[in-house]
């Protein structure tokens, strides 16, 4: 199976993971400082910074899109819940 | 000097050239939003600004003092003259006659702040479509002809939708719900109503303490206007020395403890029955306390006064949380304490759990997941030890110490671990 890196700059921790992670699976787990509200897609409690790597996850979902819209998030931001780990490295932070 | 009352039954109050009092008051109220007591009832503060071109509502109120808000109203302007509805703030105190409004001044446009529409879709639900409106920021205006309404952007203020309204000509914010609090007396002017100080301060630190950051970045915005009168959400209406209301927010968000340079701050707090779980924390903080720049306080909570310790925590920067496990729970001391940080924001602080138990030991892990629930990091594994801790054990303690400390201070090394390792 692929393998690729999530960092949690918050806490410094580099996980690997298999691809299709999603991650919500790996954040909570190793209690980084991203927080999860509805867990759906819906409220946008989970919104997180992509530092680098962002071409390495999914493409966010119209609901996602229109979630990060309404809170007016910047462009480097996505959802905690439904972000997918495609492969290669990611380093996200919370925010 | 006697003060009579400047609010009547059915009457609107001038409050200055074209400004209108027509809020409601409600005397009877005594808790409100579950969260808070109030001993003077409250009051729901709408207001209506007439220009040359038309008349601006600010606010409404809560749905069971509708009536009482339009018969007001309809004393000073017709609804075919309203251009705009503001609304400070999309909580049902405020927004509970709105829909009705919006059906008869189907002419007026609506104004929310930029943070509003994901709030204003769920609340109006009733009206069937989805309104229509204008979200504005910072840099956004609502001319009405010879008087212009500015808006300032002041989130989390208590909801994310939270703003205030600028009218210059006369130095007036509309505040929503900053500078408001449970205060109901008909004389409505700070400066001629009872002795509020209480209920000012009680309203601040049960509704905007969670988001005192965000205090002082409004503030910073606020204080410049200088306003000549404040006009709350809810409570007196501040025309005596306004900028004192100000100083007060900033004092009362204004971190207390001083801390030298860039020092962090960790707390670590017990309950133990036996002493294991102490002797625990003696030696989580003896390995903290290693740490440069570090400023490491252990307490027992069971002679604790849990307001004492939110206040501590507020300011801290670190938490470590030491539990037996009894029945397989946390013990109420811990579950005590950290069911009270709501009022505080914690938010983003590292958290630690650890605890001695018998055969079970569920406490750390709870007392982890509630941390997490705080939204608090929780960088380094909880540390379980089977009843009488050995030498071994209290060195792992000292080892969470060190490394939570290392947390803290921005000098822990990156860790590199599998999914699969992760439990
Ligand atoms: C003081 C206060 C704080 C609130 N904080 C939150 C919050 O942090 N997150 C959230 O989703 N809703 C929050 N709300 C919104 C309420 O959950 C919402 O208004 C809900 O519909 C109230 O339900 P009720 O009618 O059963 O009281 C808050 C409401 C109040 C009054
Ligand atoms: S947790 Fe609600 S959007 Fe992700
Ligand atoms: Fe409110
Ligand atoms: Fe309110």
């Amino acid at each position: 199976m692929p393998k690729a890196t999530v960092t949690f700059e918050d806490i410094d921790v580099t996980v690997t993971v298999p691809a299709g992670t999603r991650l919500i699976e790996v954040s909570e787990k190793v209690g980084a400082g991203i927080t999860y509200g509805c867990r759906e897609g819906e409220c946008g409690t989970c919104m997180m910074k992509i530092v680098s790597g962002a071409e390495n996850l999914a493409q966010p979902s119209v609901l996602e899109h229109q979630v990060l819209s309404d809170n007016l998030a910047p462009r480097t931001a996505r959802l905690a819940c439904q972000a997918q780990v495609l492969g290669g490295d990611i380093v996200v932070r919370p925010g | 000097m006697s003060h009579p009352a400047v609010v009547q039954p059915g009457r609107p109050v001038e409050l200055a050239r074209g400004v209108h009092w027509i809020g409601a008051l409600d005397p009877q109220m005594r808790r409100f939003d579950i969260i808070l007591n109030t001993a003077n009832g409250t009051s729901y503060n709408a207001y209506a600004v007439r220009g040359s071109a038309g008349v601006a509502i600010i606010d409404t109120v809560k749905i069971e003092f509708a009536d009482e808000f339009f018969a007001r109203l309809e004393q000073v302007t017709r609804y075919d003259e309203i251009r705009v509805i503001v609304l400070n703030h999309l909580e049902p105190d405020h927004s509970g006659a709105l829909p009705e409004l919006m059906r008869r001044a189907p002419n007026a446009e609506l104004v929310l702040s930029n943070r509003a529409p994901s709030i204003l879709r769920a609340l109006v639900r009733e009206l069937g479509t989805e309104p229509e409106f204008i979200a504005v920021g910072d840099d956004d205006h609502f001319d009405l002809g010879d008087r212009r309404l500015s808006f300032v952007n002041t989130p989390y203020l208590h909801w994310p939708d939270t703003q205030c309204t600028w009218l210059a000509d006369e130095g007036m914010l509309f505040s929503g719900d900053v500078f408001g609090c449970h205060f109901c007396d008909d004389r409505l002017w700070n400066d001629t109503v009872g002795d509020f100080r209480f209920s000012f301060d009680y309203y601040y630190h049960h509704i905007m303490r969670p988001f005192r950051a965000h205090v002082l970045e409004a503030l910073d915005k606020l204080e410049p206007l200088e306003p000549r009168t404040i006009l709350p959400a809810h409570g007196p209406i501040l025309r005596h020395e306004p900028r004192g209301y100000m100083a007060r927010y900033r004092r009362l968000a204004t971190p207390e403890l001083t801390t030298r340079g860039d020092e962090k701050t960790l707390l670590v707090f017990y309950a133990s029955a036996y002493g294991n779980t102490a002797r625990m924390a003696r030696a989580v903080a003896e390995g903290a306390e290693e740490v440069a720049n570090l400023r490491v306080s252990l307490y027992d909570l069971q002679v604790s006064d849990v307001a004492q310790f939110v206040d501590l925590i507020e300011e801290a920067d670190g938490l470590a949380f030491g539990s037996p496990t009894l029945n397989a729970d946390a013990v109420k001391p811990v579950w005590d304490l950290l069911s009270s940080l709501t009022l505080v924001a914690v938010k983003g602080k590292f958290g630690a759990a650890f605890g001695s138990y018998g055969w079970s030991g569920e406490a750390v892990g709870l007392v982890e997941d509630r941390l997490r629930g705080l939204k608090m990091r929780v960088p380094v594994k909880g540390l379980k030890v089977k009843l009488n801790p050995t030498e071994d054990d209290l060195e792992h303690c000292r080892t969470l110490g060190r490394e939570l400390g290392a947390h803290l201070t921005g000098t822990a090394r990156r860790r590199v671990i599998d999914m699969a390792e992760l439990a």
